[in-house]
């Protein structure tokens, strides 16, 4: 019962697979979606930790994520339902059981204690996506997926080797070889210091590269821009935020062992890096799905900054997380249906989206508004929050860089999606068959609406989630 | 020095030469077979390391060499064929010049071991710096050939370091993880392999200069 939220979409990712109706296998996904949430939501009212042995357990963090998870999943699911109409001319049962598998390995992911396993699911998460990145089969996705499979199959074999170092640096420190979460943490302070500082090391570079921290983003624009709107969504809402998970899990273990410190400089200069860099190619960008990718490369950069700034910054970074997730999902979605009307996915064919799509074309403007963190949306707070911790820390460069940076982003994104949303659409959009239809749009509305929700007002249970994740989060820190 | 001993000395020195195999070798298919022979080696290695008596190690030693020995290089050779390329690496750094990178990197692999801390003197001190060996040799393949598959030996070959590393904590990895290991690495070297086969349609080669339709 406990692992259902795993074994429920990897089995129905087979029934799918062999479904033969091509209508019925996005509905299966729905269903599957639905009976996933209802599950995790479950799973979170109950008060006990579930799980199955010592590897398998879903702890304060796991609950978070996989409620995360689960929620952007179910709205990505009604979402394909949707699309894939407008996409019968390709085969779509790769699509929805990949989609499927994808859940299921990211929900392993939540309950993973142990390093090895934990490093199992996240890349199974990966290889699991490349075929959602590869759907269009146009040489354009031939080659994102290429770039994709291959940066991150080296980065996530260095994340391995990373956990290795880190399960020696227990053995080298005279403690027993464990590699499961409580253990590493109970015994830190024996770690030896050498080993778990390289290991440190190659995990921030392992996941990095999976959350797509400069310079390890090359893949991220050209997988983002060339997946459909709906894959974007879960790459850049679900499979970062279980990347990021991992982080900051190995962040605290490397905190606990007394090189806080040592980490801390890593991960806030990573993410300074990661915001500059993706603050400069957002300039002059063209093309709406890299714009959103090169924000993800912000919003990671942001992530790895908060948890670089010690304990005090566990809330808000989880909160951005969330934030982040359904911010994306919003932009990924309402972006999806802008390309399905146009044909195209750059400001030279896109003009006028708020007339050719007015509820589209809305949700782009304000989910821009939202991903920026500009009031009232949730990303305002938690980047407020962020930033309090670091004046706080007294690091009043970083707190500049910081401002200055997300500056930056506001005006490269603002300048292109106006472009695309502002102006007369010209006349061939109006002849795609892509009209606003309910399952397309309201997924992307109801994201923007818990987004709101979370900026004017965090409703008690979801403030519980996170502050008792952060609590164990910030446990030996 | 025991029998063990010394058969793990033999074992370690087969795998570093491997590496220099692949390293200076021109012809893709010679490649392939040098990375099928590197993980039999690693299977005789695991069992070597740990005694060969538990079921366990057993088990995945076997596992391991059956899917790095035969079933990879089969999905590879089959790669190979399909697409009908020239059977030469084309490296963009010469092969000499590889093979000497790659000497300096087992060099620096030893002297670096020597500076960290062990836990132990039998397997550690052998283990450690054919690790750091063979993920560098990995790196310099990857880092320096063009032709995709040529790029997936390399990735073969840094897994196939961080394999060995593994052997070093056989006590902490249960052995479902460990199959998960494999499991992925199967997959993902699948994929892969399909993904050559559309790269080679779509483009006519397997020249990755050729991927450049996405930039900024």
């Amino acid at each position: 019962m406990a692992l259902a939220a795993i074994l429920l979409p990897l089995a129905m990712a087979v029934v799918v697979f062999f479904t033969p109706s091509k209508r019925w296998r996005p509905r299966l996904l729905a269903a599957t979606a639905v009976a996933h949430f209802a599950l995790t939501v479950a799973t979170l009212a109950a008060p006990a930790e579930a799980g199955a042995g010592q590897w398998l357990r879903l702890d304060a963090p796991g609950r978070l994520l996989l409620g995360l998870v689960s929620l952007l999943f179910l709205c990505c699911a009604i979402y394909s339902v949707g699309y894939l109409r407008y996409r019968m001319e390709r085969a779509n049962r790769r699509f929805c059981a990949c989609l499927l598998a994808v859940l299921g390995t990211m929900s392993l992911v939540a309950f993973a204690q142990h390093l090895g396993l934990l490093w199992v699911a996240v890349e199974a998460t990966t290889l699991a996506t490349a075929p959602l990145i590869y759907f269009n089969r146009t040489p354009r996705s031939i080659e994102a997926t290429w770039k994709y499979l291959v940066i991150s199959s080296i980065g996530i074999a260095l994340a391995l080797f990373g956990s290795f170092f880190v399960g020696y640096a227990a053995l080298s420190g005279g403690g027993e070889a464990s590699l499961l979460f409580p253990d590493l943490l109970a015994g830190a302070a024996t770690l030896s210091k050498p080993w778990l500082r390289a290991g440190f090391a190659l995990l921030l570079i392992g996941y990095g590269t999976k959350l797509g921290l400069a310079p390890m983003h090359t893949w991220k624009p050209d997988a983002y821009g060339e997946a459909p709107g709906v894959v974007g969504a879960v790459l850049a809402g679900g499979l970062t935020s279980c990347a990021f998970l991992a982080l900051l899990r190995l962040t605290q273990i490397t905190a606990a062992a007394g090189e806080g410190a040592f980490a801390g400089r890593l991960l806030v200069g990573i993410g300074i890096v990661s915001m500059a860099v993706a603050g400069a190619l957002l300039l002059g960008q063209r093309d709406l799905k890299r714009m959103l990718a090169y924000s993800s490369v912000e919003q990671m950069g942001i992530l790895a900054l908060a948890a670089g700034l010690g304990a005090g910054a566990t809330f808000a970074a989880l909160l951005h997380l969330v934030n982040n997730a359904l911010g994306k999902g919003v932009m990924f979605l309402a972006v999806g249906n802008v390309h399905r009307a146009y044909g195209g996915k750059t400001t030279a064919e896109v003009r006028g989206a708020l007339q050719r799509l007015p509820l589209s074309g809305t949700l782009v403007l304000l989910g821009l508004f939202a991903v920026t963190g500009s009031p009232p949306f949730g990303p305002f707070v938690s980047e407020l929050l962020i930033l309090s911790a670091i004046f706080d820390a007294g690091r009043w460069l970083v707190g500049g860089l910081f401002l200055a940076l997300l500056l930056l982003v506001f005006a490269g994104m603002g300048a292109t999606a106006l472009a695309a949303l502002q102006g007369r659409a010209p006349a061939g959009s109006w002849r795609s068959e892509y009209r606003e239809r309910a399952a397309t749009v309201l997924p992307a509305l109801g994201l923007l609406a818990l987004v709101l929700l979370f900026g004017v007002h965090l409703p008690e249970p979801v403030r519980a989630l996170i502050a008792d994740a952060a609590a164990a989060l910030e446990v030996g820190r | 020095m025991t029998g063990v001993d010394s058969l793990l000395n033999s074992l370690v020195a087969a795998l570093l030469l491997v590496n220099l195999v692949a390293l200076g070798s021109s012809r893709i298919a010679t490649v392939v077979r040098a990375v099928a022979v590197q993980g039999v080696i690693l299977g005789f290695l695991a069992v070597a390391a740990h005694g060969g008596v538990s079921n366990r190690v057993l088990t995945l030693a076997a596992a391991s060499a059956v899917l790095k020995g035969w079933l990879i290089p089969v999905i590879l050779f089959r790669a190979l064929r399909q697409v009908a390329i020239k059977r030469e690496v084309e490296p963009s750094l010469g092969l000499l010049p590889s093979l000497l990178v790659g000497a300096i990197a087992t060099v620096l692999a030893v002297v670096a071991t020597g500076r960290l801390p062990l836990a132990e003197t039998r397997l550690a001190p052998l283990l450690v710096p054919a690790s750091l060996a063979t993920v560098a040799a990995g790196f310099i393949l990857l880092t320096t050939r063009r032709k995709a598959i040529s790029q997936v030996l390399g990735f073969l070959v840094l897994e196939n370091g961080i394999f060995v590393f593994g052997l070093l904590l056989v006590e902490a990895m249960p052995f479902l993880v460990e199959i998960g290991v494999l499991l992925d690495l199967f997959v993902g070297i699948f994929v892969l392999s399909i993904i050559i086969h559309h790269i080679n349609r779509e483009f006519a080669s397997l020249d990755t200069r050729r991927l450049s339709l996405l930039k900024e």
